[in-house]
């Protein structure tokens, strides 16, 4: 197995001895029905780097997070999170992986019969019971000072908004201090000052925890604050991967008109 | 290929045409329902994989299942004793005039008894906890589906067979005889009661009648029986739910064919378990 890692690293053009890559998706297709939405992604992470998914809407940006987190299957490709294979993995043993990761979702998922510290206490409940209840507690109240949600501790979802909502999902997908962080359109919906306090939010924290992210937005000033690398999708294949500069001076006629109309 | 008639623009095809068109659509779409429903069972039976390997592997989520059973059983006692106690005094008022007709008056008590432990007891249990349990949980996992919170359940590494569909199930299998046994009790002294407008008799002496006949050996498979409904009311409102597409609309397509779904296969199952009850203990 860590040969064929070594041999998809090396594929997707990761330098040696620069590390390997935390997530590493090589030539991942994928179709619903009759429609190819991915048409052989190559993409990777590495520790402490934010990578930025762009594209237009419905060119599979939110398919690929699920992919990665195994919420989907490709139909063909793998995909490595650090060095082992996914694509196959029975529930449970997803489970293992997926500890290490921390999904935030478009519309946050919250568990609408839980309240706030529930919420965020639920993976918790789980996965650490280890600690005790005022140990979770305390950890709780940590995770929500850290999102600016302390106050907001014995509300329930439907009493808080979106840009809230998100802050509390950011805080739930922390919980188990993740090394992995996907956030799938973190700024969708909300105003311009909601967008940039999530985006400081993320920044802090990546700043402070390391982790590797993928971000996936349409959002570019968002993807431009916080992300050390971008790449855009268009028809299933990513068309341009680098930083924010590399895709200002590229020639492909998609990028330009993305970057004019974003 | 010529059928004989001139082709005349307007005119319908002849006979022989038109009915080998029909035949050919009644084909199809027998063919298309056969292919859906073996791919339902084929589906629902993959679920009752998952969810079994789940339910038999820790760590078991007994704090949920504990709250399920107080959804299932607790919830459900005032209904289902309602409903025990309506059956039990119609089966009284009803049974009285024809058992009088016949001259066997003495046997109502025996007649209210038996039909409501051998029979209307558990099948009332079974429908009334098909609506009140199936729709209900079809619509809560079917709303936790359209919102992604049973996506952000698998996304924490919780599988949510085991914390969702299991606990349910086992709630179902466990709350169900126990409610029968409320339903039972219920219609017995709603039978009681209805009589004893009538024609006064005490509760000590219509239970004494009602149960000289009736032994352990009559109550207890009937009151089981109830727990094979309770897993079919859960399995199939979960799978319901858990599978569920399309928003608003697939919430509440979700909860009604719950109901409808596990309705039927109550009832065809209370069909094959009598006539189990019968061979097994007679």
């Amino acid at each position: 197995m860590a040969a064929a890692y070594d041999m998809a690293v090396s594929s997707v053009g990761i330098e040696k001895g620069g590390g390997a890559p935390v997530v590493a998706v090589e030539n991942i297709r994928k179709s619903f029905g009759n429609s190819r939405i991915l048409n052989g992604i190559n993409l990777t992470v590495n520790c402490g780097e934010t990578l930025a998914v762009l594209g237009r809407s419905g060119t599979g940006k939110s398919v690929l997070l699920r992919l990665i987190i195994g919420l989907e299957k490709p139909d063909s490709g793998s995909i490595w999170i650090h060095g082992q294979e996914i694509v196959g993995l029975a529930l449970d043993q997803l489970g293992a992986i997926r500890i290490k990761m921390g999904f935030l979702f478009q519309h946050a998922a919250l568990y609408d019969s839980l309240t706030v510290a529930e919420n965020v206490a639920f993976p918790l409940d789980h996965h650490r019971r280890d600690m005790s209840i005022s140990e979770r507690s305390d950890r709780v109240r940590q995770l929500l000072a850290e999102v600016g949600m302390e106050g907001h501790l014995d509300k329930m979802p439907s009493d808080i908004s979106g840009g809230m909502q998100k802050r509390v999902g950011l805080a739930r997908a922390l919980a188990l201090e993740p090394e992995i962080l996907l956030l799938d359109e973190p700024t969708a919906g909300l105003d311009p000052i909601s967008s940039g306090e999530i985006d400081d939010l993320v920044l802090k924290l990546q700043r402070e925890r390391q982790m590797a992210s993928i971000v996936v937005t349409h959002d570019l000033h968002s993807a431009k604050t916080i992300a050390n690398r971008l790449a855009i999708l268009n028809e299933g294949d990513v068309v341009i991967e680098g930083k924010f500069e590399d895709l200002q001076q590229s020639e492909i006629e998609f990028v330009k008109e993305f970057l004019k109309q974003s | 290929m010529s059928s004989g008639f001139p082709n005349v623009a307007g005119v319908s095809p002849p006979l022989p045409e038109r009915r080998t068109e029909l035949v050919a659509t009644a084909a199809s779409f027998t063919a298309r329902l056969m292919n859906d429903t073996f791919e339902w069972f084929g589906n629902l039976g993959i679920f009752f994989w998952q969810v079994l390997r789940a339910a038999i592997t820790p760590p078991y989520e007994w704090r949920e299942l504990i709250r399920q059973l107080d959804e299932v059983g607790s919830k459900s006692l005032p209904l289902v004793a309602l409903a025990g106690a309506a059956v039990g005094a119609v089966l009284s008022m009803e049974s009285r005039s024809s058992l009088t007709r016949f001259g066997a008056k003495s046997m109502l008590p025996s007649a209210v008894v038996y039909s409501v432990i051998m029979e209307m007891g558990p099948i009332i249990t079974g429908l009334v906890v098909c609506g009140r349990v199936g729709a209900g949980i079809g619509a809560e996992l079917a709303s936790m589906k359209v919102t992604e919170q049973i996506d952000a359940i698998e996304a924490s590494a919780i599988n949510p067979y085991r914390l969702l569909a299991a606990t349910r199930v086992l709630a179902c299998v466990l709350m169900l005889p126990l409610l029968t046994v409320a339903a039972d009790a219920c219609g017995v002294v709603a039978g009681w009661i209805a009589q004893t407008l009538v024609e006064p008799i005490s509760l000590q002496h219509f239970i004494d009648q009602g149960f000289k006949s009736s032994t352990l050996h009559d109550l207890l498979p009937p009151t089981f029986k109830t727990a094979v409904f309770g897993f079919i009311i859960g399995l199939i409102a979960c799978f319901q739910g858990m599978r569920t597409l399309g928003g608003a609309e697939g919430v509440g397509r979700a909860a009604t064919n719950s109901v409808v779904l596990a309705s039927l296969f109550v009832i065809l199952a209370d069909v094959v378990l009598v006539k189990f009850i019968l061979v097994v203990f007679p």
